[in-house]
């Protein structure tokens, strides 16, 4: 059986720490980014940290048509598969313009999506595997401030509970993570309260925690379970007034 | 914004802060104007921090390639040295040179050009970098040798971030045979005794000396000089030579909240010191140590800073020239333990000659000691300076909080040279830290 992880959107903070935990376990690593030049240097560090083998693949969420040729094209059917695909964009511009919101859904749901139901698909032929969607907390309830991306991130929890449940006697296992604040270039810029906000290396742990012990949902800062019950909790006559 | 001090936690500033993930991120900081590079914020005082910019370089920290022959690891800027101790000591490898926590950033490491317990024999960091890529005010990269001849090397090591960010590094590791350190405790009771200790065994690659700074005469300085080595796997008991690199991981201990200042008196120091030295002398002799407990015991009490409450603490540490050496550390010793200000941690080390451009060590010895902010801390902290000058001393810049400039460019007269360099070379409109203001740099 194949050892390998496959991690998509592998230029991102998040994914960095997670290809570190995984390849910490000897694990191969698959690395797929839109340009994968810019994964060297990252293919460079987990050898030299942890002696496993690294590849690089070109991969474009957005790109539809290409995911199946992706998949087959890979050295093997992965193992593990996380993706950590997604863009923020401004609530602004994603308000102004619905093109730009668009492609903030498209990112966030559509994309990942697509690819992790060819990978889903030929897990399930298998009778193996775990699939690892970073969706967000902000798909738990949909704020003024936030709700273009919240709203893409709730279509991508929604299809990663149903790929769960469809999947749990296939021997596929599906983790859905909602990380709530973290320190990466997604935030850069952003004044996030501290005690919220979690470093990509509590991320990388969370996750490689969560597939090795089958969790379902994860909260990297346990806090963010509690925050978000309260927060969904509001009657909806509250919630349209409040500024969160 | 950001609140931001160094590791005394003073002085504070509201800084504007960014990420650097990438070398592009690095040239457009560069670009946009005054700004310093962060490397893990271990230094004191305020070198990390800038009026303008300051790049935190902790998201590059890759290591990009390890030569398992040579020992030369090629990172990222922004690894720290206790990531290098995880991955390369269960190789065989330890750092050539660390400073007293692993907490330190590469790129830190050379731009304070840092010291250990070894730099009387195997000098400063630099000694083990082989190269170092740079990024210059004009947002190219040069990679600099250690033996370039344009003299470029030199005006890096040590130039606290002042003359270009350095990106990565290619550093020597020392090839060991286990993880564990034949360590030799010689109690001795004045610092004239200390200085005939290491003066007798400057032959031994680790040296340092913990003093109790509350012990007035006739036992001024007396310490604990602590010689070590890298022991070899066959001086191992049995139970460990199976495996010479695997130590037990200690608990690690955290300092939770700030203590209230008036926990910290003269009291409780005293009693403190007096308790390490009868603990440290009942040891005397040889035994086999960690790496962790022997190079960083305080690594182990995560946040120790804090023990000096929230107005922080200043460190001052000094270099005295062989010649005035005994002279000046009794001055300097006879004034501190008059005040009985508090000071857990004073440590001495012997510098081997050096004769790099900006870096702080000279042949001679160096004290190292803390204080809790404060007018009195202060007032001592003047008359130390006063005493360092008169004996031809000079000052360490990455514990410096609150030097004056004029007492900087007395003790250390490369410093006016320079601040001329970083004018004619474009350096100074570029990097710019809240201590080359207050320095004058
Ligand atoms: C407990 C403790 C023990 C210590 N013991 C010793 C010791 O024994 N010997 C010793 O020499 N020092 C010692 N130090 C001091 C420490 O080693 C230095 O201050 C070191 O520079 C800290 O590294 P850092 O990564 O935290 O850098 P920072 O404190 O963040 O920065 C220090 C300086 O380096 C510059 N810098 C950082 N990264 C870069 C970069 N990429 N490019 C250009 N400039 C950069 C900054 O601008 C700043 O001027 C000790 C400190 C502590 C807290
Ligand atoms: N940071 C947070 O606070 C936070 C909180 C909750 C959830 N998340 C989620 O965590 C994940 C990782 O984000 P991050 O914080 O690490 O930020 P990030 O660095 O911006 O990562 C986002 C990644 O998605 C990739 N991507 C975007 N569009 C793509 C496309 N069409 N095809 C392929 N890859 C594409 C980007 O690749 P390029 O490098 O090629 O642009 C980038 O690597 C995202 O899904 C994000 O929504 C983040």
């Amino acid at each position: 059986m194949s050892r390998s992880v496959l991690i998509l959107g592998a230029a991102s903070g998040m994914a960095r720490a997670i290809a570190r935990s995984f390849a910490a376990e000897g694990h191969a690593i698959r690395l797929a980014a839109r340009d994968p030049e810019r994964l060297k240097d990252d293919r460079d560090d987990l050898v030299t940290r942890y002696g496993v083998e690294v590849t690089l693949h070109p991969f474009d969420a957005l790109d539809l048509a290409s995911h199946a040729g992706f998949v087959a094209g890979l050295p093997d059917l992965p193992e593990v598969v996380v993706c950590a695909v997604g863009t923020m964009g401004t609530q602004e511009e994603n308000a102004a313009d619905p093109e730009a919101g668009a492609m903030v859904m498209r990112a966030n749901f559509e994309g990942p999506a697509s690819i992790l139901g060819h990978l889903a698909n030929a897990m399930e032929a298998r009778g193996s595997g775990t699939i690892v969607g970073i969706s967000s907390v902000a798909g738990e309830r949909g704020r003024a401030s936030n709700y273009v991306y919240g709203s893409a991130k709730a279509g991508f929890t929604a299809f990663l509970s149903g790929l769960r449940n469809r999947l749990a006697k296939k021997g596929v296992h599906v983790v859905t993570v909602l990380p709530g604040f973290v320190n990466t270039a997604m935030t850069e810029g952003l004044d996030l309260p501290a005690r919220l906000t979690a470093e990509p290396e509590e991320v990388g742990a969370a996750v490689l925690k969560a597939v090795t012990s089958r969790r379902n949902v994860v909260y990297v800062r346990p806090i963010w379970r509690i925050v978000m019950a309260v927060i969904r909790a509001i009657p909806e006559p509250v919630f349209k007034k409040t500024s969160l | 914004m950001t609140r931001l001090s160094g590791w005394g936690r003073t002085p504070v500033a509201e800084c504007r802060v960014r990420k650097a993930r990438s070398e592009a991120d690095v040239a457009r900081a560069v670009a946009e104007g005054p700004m310093i590079a962060r490397g893990n914020g271990r230094s004191y005082g305020d070198p990390a921090m800038s009026p303008g910019l300051t790049l935190d370089m902790r998201g590059m920290d890759r290591f990009l390639a390890f030569d398992a022959e040579t020992g030369i690891l090629v990172t990222e800027a922004g690894a720290l040295l206790s990531d290098v101790i995880e991955t390369f000591l269960p190789r065989g490898w330890f750092p050539f040179v660390t400073p007293g926590t692993k907490f330190v950033t590469i790129g830190g490491a050379i731009a304070a050009d840092v010291h250990g317990k070894n730099h009387h024999g195997d000098g400063s960091f630099r000694a083990c970098v082989e190269w170092v890529d740079v990024m210059e005010a004009d947002g190219s990269v040069t990679r600099v040798t250690q033996d370039d001849d344009t003299g470029r090397f030199g005006t890096i090591c040590g130039a606290m971030g002042l003359s270009g960010v350095i990106l990565r590094a290619a550093i020597r590791l020392r090839p060991v045979e286990s993880a564990w350190i034949v360590q030799e405790t010689i109690p001795v009771q004045t610092v004239e005794a200390a200085v005939d200790a290491f003066e007798a065994r400057l032959d031994v690659p680790y040296s340092v000396a913990w003093i109790d700074c509350s012990s007035g005469p006739p036992t001024l300085g007396r310490s604990l000089v602590m010689l070590g080595r890298h022991a070899r796997a066959d001086e191992l008991p049995t139970s460990k030579r199976k495996a010479p690199f695997k130590v037990a991981r200690p608990r690690k201990l955290a300092v939770p909240v700030d203590f209230p200042s008036f926990a910290l008196n003269r009291l409780s120091v005293r009693a403190f010191n007096a308790l390490y030295y009868r603990m440290g002398a009942r040891n005397a002799g040889e035994t086999l140590v960690d790496w962790d407990r022997y190079f960083y015991p305080l690594d182990a009490i995560s946040g120790w800073n804090r023990i000096y409450g929230r107005r922080g603490f200043y460190q001052f540490q000094c270099a005295l020239p062989l010649p005035t050496a005994r002279e000046g550390l009794e001055r300097l010793l006879t004034d501190i333990s008059a005040t009985g200000l508090a000071s857990f941690l004073s440590v001495l080390k012997r510098f081997g000659p050096d004769d790099s451009p900006l870096s702080f060590p000279c042949e001679g010895y160096t004290l190292a000691l803390d204080f809790p902010a404060g007018a009195r801390s202060l007032a001592l902290l003047e008359r130390l300076d006063r005493i360092t000058l008169e004996h031809g001393g000079r000052f360490y810049l990455a514990k410096d909080a609150r030097m004056t400039g004029e007492t900087a460019r007395a003790a250390d007269p490369r410093l006016a040279a320079f601040r001329d360099l970083r004018q004619a070379r474009g350096w100074a409109g570029h990097f710019v830290s809240h201590q080359s203001e207050r320095l004058g740099l």
